[in-house]
């Protein structure tokens, strides 16, 4: 099948804008795409997207950010995007990946800025080197256990025996995987149901920078190979543990309204987990996306952040 | 003179499947620990076993590809071993260290593939431990080592991961209630880190000698 004529590589949307600046990082032989958007000598600031996105969901709100005067930095993490495939993906070495990102920017402390899984990645960075990071702001990306269903035992178990069964399949095809192929629309379609609350023509945006344009039609960049849920013993708490330790300011902010690709996450479940200098934002009229539903107040609350550490 | 060896594709991964004996019956597949490979023979504990024996390298290590930038779990050398049985049908699994732990995960995950799991003393047996380790980043692992395997990265990260007890009791139990066996799981080990600890703890699990374990292993169908 052909791409349909008038399914063009270039759409707008209102707001985005895409990066002025591109270059690649070596993380010990995975290439990885980093962006830029503003003035190369302003503060610097790092975004990390979450699990199955790419740096080009922050295209609302990074300029804003630069617009602002600050110096933006987005990546593709290992896999996603634009950044190179590779063998093996875990959560170590995405945060690995992020620690090689941020010394290609400054041998300085960085002010660094997750949404959801990129959210848990920056606070075990933070954790790990404290003298790197500035600030954390975490978007909707605080774990909690509460959309884990409780169910009996012995149906956990056979609802594991099926996953495993199912996982070891998949691993079984992936030397030949390939995406499906698809329009604009289509794969705009079945992001949808990751981005439920995502305007359609937002998601055709992104379709035509985190796909790429094949014979027989469009395919998502992302790596085949990757699955939902992570593969192994990951609990939440394991993230949540992270937060109490930090040193820096942390603005952790919340989406109230529930996902499918959020955690379910109260302002109750962080609170007693804040560092000293640490607060939390509920919002209860904004799904996981935040950052995309309402960029210009996300914005201004990184802004204000960023205002408390001179 | 090295045993011939089946090379096995697990993704973008290419695996070293070796075959050190021959022998009638249901091949005992060996899975080393970490940081070690497949051994050139059969070690002499291990001659008793009728059927033929085979080695899996694990990912990075032995004569298996070493892929670009860590990112080691075991349950990605759970899907190499998964490699191997779809290669070599039913066998039965002897994992050291490391090796133990991923035979007994692919044990409870492939319940009608492994007829028995014996799980050995060896390096890489504990982890990370049950808990998350005190994070650490190593961004570099300076020059490259002598020789490619094993993987530096492999080295750090397997030795990192974390084990709970909950997680690898759920796996034993998976392999008593699926694969039909009265005993799916042989501990013969000295050394009991809580995972391996609470697996003992489980129906269908026992302690015993690797000679007990063989021979029982062996019999079933």
């Amino acid at each position: 099948m052909n791409a349909p004529a008038g399914d063009d590589e270039t759409r707008t949307y209102p707001g985005a804008r895409r990066p002025d600046r591109q270059r690649r990082v070596d993380a010990n032989g995975v290439g990885i795409a980093v962006y830029e958007w503003g003035d190369p000598d302003a503060r610097p600031v790092l975004l990390t997207h979450g699990g199955f996105d790419f740096a080009a969901t922050f295209d609302l709100l990074a300029p804003l950010l630069a617009d602002a005067g600050l110096r933006v930095v987005g990546w593709d993490q290992r896999g996603h995007g634009s950044s190179d495939h590779a063998a093996l993906y875990a959560f170590e070495a995405d945060v690995r990946d992020a620690a090689i990102v941020l010394d290609s920017i400054s041998p300085e402390p960085i002010d660094v800025v997750g949404h959801s899984k990129g959210g848990s990645v920056l606070m075990q960075l933070a954790n790990a080197l404290p003298h790197r990071v500035r600030s954390l702001v975490n978007l909707d990306g605080v774990p909690a256990g509460r959309n884990v269903p409780d169910i009996p035992d012995h149906q956990r178990t056979k609802l594991m025996a099926e996953d495993l069964t199912a996982r070891l399949d998949h691993r079984r095809r992936v030397a030949t995987l390939q995406r499906k192929p698809g329009t604009i629309a289509e794969l705009a379609e079945r992001r949808s149901r990751m981005n439920p609350r995502l305007d359609r023509a937002w998601l055709e945006y992104l379709v035509t920078i985190g796909a790429r344009r094949d014979p027989d039609g469009w395919r998502w960049r992302i790596d085949p190979a990757m699955q939902m849920g992570g593969f192994g013993p990951w609990r939440p708490e394991w993230a949540l543990m992270r937060l109490p330790d930090l040193g820096m300011p942390v603005l952790a902010v919340l989406g109230l309204v529930p996902e499918l690709m959020g955690w379910g996450t109260r302002a109750e479940d962080v609170e007693p987990h804040l560092p000293p200098d640490g607060r939390v934002v509920a919002l209860d009229d904004v799904g996981h996306f935040v950052h995309i539903e309402q960029p210009r107040r996300i914005a201004d609350l990184i802004l204000e952040h960023l205002e408390r550490v001179p | 003179m090295s045993a011939p060896v089946t090379r096995l594709q697990h993704g973008r991964v290419t695996l070293a499947l070796h075959h050190l004996s021959d022998g009638e019956g249901r091949p005992l597949l060996l899975l080393h620990g970490l940081g070690e490979r497949t051994p050139d023979a059969v070690p002499e504990r291990l001659a008793g076993w009728p059927g033929p024996v085979v080695g899996l390298d694990l990912t990075g290590h032995g004569a298996s590809d070493v892929p670009a930038g860590g990112g080691y779990y075991c349950e990605a050398l759970m899907g190499d071993v998964d490699a191997a049985l779809a290669h070599l049908g039913p066998c039965t699994v002897h994992g050291r260290g490391l090796g133990a732990y991923v035979a007994l995960l692919i044990a409870g995950a492939r319940p009608t593939l492994v007829r028995g799991a014996v799980l050995a003393d060896g390096p890489g047996l504990a982890g990370g431990g049950p808990n998350p380790p005190a994070p650490a980043v190593v961004t570099s692992l300076g020059p490259p080592p002598p020789v490619p395997t094993p993987d530096p990265w492999a080295m750090l990260e397997l030795s990192r991961d974390v084990r709970p007890p909950d997680y690898a009791a759920t796996y034993a139990r998976l392999a008593s209630v699926n694969s039909g066996l009265d005993v799916a799981v042989a501990v013969v080990g000295v050394n009991r880190p809580p995972w391996l600890e609470a697996v003992v703890q489980e129906p269908g699990v026992v302690a015993c000698s690797l000679a007990e374990a063989l021979e029982r292993f062996a019999a079933v169908d």
